[in-house]
Order: C-alpha cells, then structure tokens, then sequence
C-alpha cells in the first residue's frame, strides 16, 4: 500500500496533494496518508470522504495521524 | 430643472436618504442576505454610472448604495433597476433587509440554509412600519455566527443536536479533540462520552467526524432578542431553541407584535430597551403561546455594553 507524507503541508495545499495522489492510483485500492495533528486532521479526512472515498481508519501515531482510505468513483 | 415631476410611491418604504450636497440622495438597494445574480450587479453598475458618480458603497447590512443620485432621475433609476428584478430598501421604524452568511449550500461550515431564511423575511416582512424605530433581523449559519447574530432585534444562529452510531464509529477520537466545549470526552471503550450540558450546537463532531459516526438529531436555530448596536449597545440574549427554519417568519412577527403593542406611547424606541423596561417574562410568555416547545423556561434582560462613555471622574 502507497503510503503519502502530506507532513508539513499546509491547508488547501494537503487537501490538493491527496487529490493527485488519488488520480494516480485505481478504485477501490488503497492508501495511507501521513497528516500533521490540528487542522490539516480535521480538515483533509472529511473533505476526502466528501469527494466520494471510503476511510477505512484515522489513528494518531506519535504525534501526527495515519488515515487509510479507499478510493471511491 | 423646475418641479421634476416624482413617483412619490417610490418613497414610501424609504431607501432614498438624503445626502450633503443639494438634491443629491443615497439610494439604497434591497440585497437580502447579501447574495445577488451576477445579472442584477451588472444592471446595478450600469445605473451607478448613468446616475451616478461613478461609485457605489457597500453598507455594512450588506446593501448595495447607489451615491449621488438627483432626486429627479428617481423614477428612471428605480424603472431601470427594476429591469433586472432589483428594488429599493428601506430606513426609518420599518423591518429591514435580513442579512445572513452565505449559508450551508456552499459553506461547508453553514449548518441551516440561512439564505433561504433571509429571502423568506424579506419576502413577507420587508418595509413592516414598527411605529417605533428600526427592526433588525439577522441570519447566522453556525455559532461562529459571523452576522453577529446577538445584535439584531431578532438574530438567529443555526444550531444542531448531535447522536452518535456507535458502530460506525472507528475510535478515531478527532470529536473530541475537535469539540471546544469540553462535551466530548474519549471513554475507556475508545468511543465519544457526551456531556450534554456542555454543548452549545455548533455540530463541529458532526463535521469532523470522517465516518460520519455523528450525526444530526436535530436542528434549527438558536435565536436571541432585543440586541443593537449604536450608542447604547445591547446585546441580545436566548429565547429559544432548535427553532425550525420554517417558523422563522412566524416567530419573528410574534416579536414584532409584542413590540408595537408594549413601545406603544414610549417614543422612538429599540425592542431591547422595551424588554429592559417591561421584563423578559411577557415576552416569553407570548411567545411560548405558538412556540411552546422551543421557548426557554426564563432568560436575562438584554446585556448592557460599557462604552465608557461619558468619561466618568
């Protein structure tokens, strides 16, 4: 499973990162997103799942969070 | 330009506000909630520049204010205005233009359609003489409340009640990192604790959620009464809950009856300073006779703002 470091990067800027991500890869695959902890968590899960994809888990590991989505239509 | 001959119907609601310099008027334009069709702007700037100097201002009620217009061109600028469904507003002791935030269509803050609130005001209340002073209505999506809700003779605040499914939810625990309140708490099962108590309806579990875990029981606004701004400012305070979006107008001439009936001989008087006066207990108990149950059991006067003036000592 690819796994995207979106640390570091700012709101929109994440959100619009993970959106490329997901253009390169197939429906119903997955992939991991590293998200750093205050808005970018709050902000890049829901705005995905409002794009149509599937979160699958959002676990906060050291400081920063994983979340493992499936690619939606 | 002796005797132009003038429309005087066109003045009735006001809206026509006389300016420094001789026949010169500010003519303000009706935009409720603060949202027009990119057409009626076109059609707004085309009037500005033949009537006009020019320029427009932007009030801060959201209006549109034609400057520098002669009374003379009023009824060409109102016919021509009227061509793309653009009206004049109002001044004086009348109902004004609802205003309201862009609301829950595109905003994904918005929690009620307060857009669709402030046309349905406008509709049926604009221009209503008071028979006493100004009456402001007002329409917030969410409690960041970004119209300032608690100024206005009647402001709402979209509000939601949240439920959790428990099995959808994935432990995550972003609702309760995210709530502000401190009504949500991660429990030793790695599920949300709700302390109800706690909640002021702003749904920001229900919008971080990502698995939708949350949702929404209820919502509607939360509306206070009696505040305004100027030199006396009041704010205004709860009278009800969860009110449905579809009872906004009732409510809200509920209010304005009370209103005309208790400043009645009291002069050129705000509704805040009414209720100071009469106490907030007749209001509730009139409104609690169509709302029963969304009317709080008993509220505060409007809070009183320290301008520190005048200068004391």
């Amino acid at each position: 499973m690819e796994t995207v470091d979106l640390r570091g990067v700012t709101c929109p800027t994440n959100f619009v990162k993970a959106k490329l991500a997901l253009e390169d890869i197939e429906v119903g695959e997955t992939v991991e997103f590293l998200l750093d902890d205050g808005e970018p968590v709050k902000n890049v899960p829901r705005s995905l799942k409002a794009d149509g994809h599937k979160l699958l888990g959002l676990k906060e590991t050291d400081g920063y969070y994983v979340l493992t989505l499936e690619k939606g239509e | 330009m002796a005797n132009p001959k003038i429309d005087l119907k066109n003045l009735k609601a006001g809206g026509f506000i006389k300016e420094r310099g001789k026949d010169l008027f500010t003519v303000r334009l009706r935009v409720p909630g603060g949202r027009l069709a990119v057409d009626r702007l076109a059609k707004i700037a085309e009037v500005a520049q033949k009537y006009g100097k020019g320029y427009v201002h932007l009030s801060v009620r959201q209006s549109i204010e034609l400057i520098n217009i002669n009374f003379a061109d009023f009824d060409q600028v109102v016919a021509e205005l009227g061509e793309e469904q653009q009206k004049v507003a109002s001044c004086g002791a009348r109902v004004r233009v609802p205003t309201a935030c862009g609301g829950c269509e595109y905003n994904p803050n918005g929690l009620v359609d307060t857009q669709a609130s402030a046309l349905e005001v406008d509709a049926k209340l604009f221009g209503t003489a008071t028979g006493h002073h100004k009456f402001k209505v007002c329409f917030a999506g969410c409690p960041f409340d970004c119209p300032k809700s608690a100024i206005n003779d009647v402001g709402f605040q979209g509000a939601i009640w949240p439920t959790l499914d428990a099995d959808a939810c994935i432990s995550c625990g972003l609702c309760a990192k995210s709530c502000t309140e401190g009504a949500l708490a991660m429990g030793e099962d790695g599920k949300p604790v709700f302390s109800a108590e706690n909640c002021i309806y702003c749904g920001d579990c229900v919008k971080v959620c990502p698995t939708s875990a949350w949702q929404v029981a209820k919502r509607g606004y939360s509306v206070r009464i009696g505040g305004k701004w100027g030199r006396r400012p009041l704010i205004g305070t709860l009278y009800a809950t969860f009110l449905p979006e579809e009872k906004a107008v009732d409510f809200i001439a509920t209010v304005l009856a009370w209103y005309q009936e208790k400043a009645e001989g009291a002069g050129r008087v705000r509704l805040g300073d009414i209720i100071h006066k009469e106490g907030t207990a007749s209001l509730l108990e009139r409104l609690r006779v169509d709302f029963p149950e969304y009317i709080l059991a008993s509220t505060i006067p409007p809070q009183i703002v320290d301008t520190q003036l005048p200068l004391k000592g």
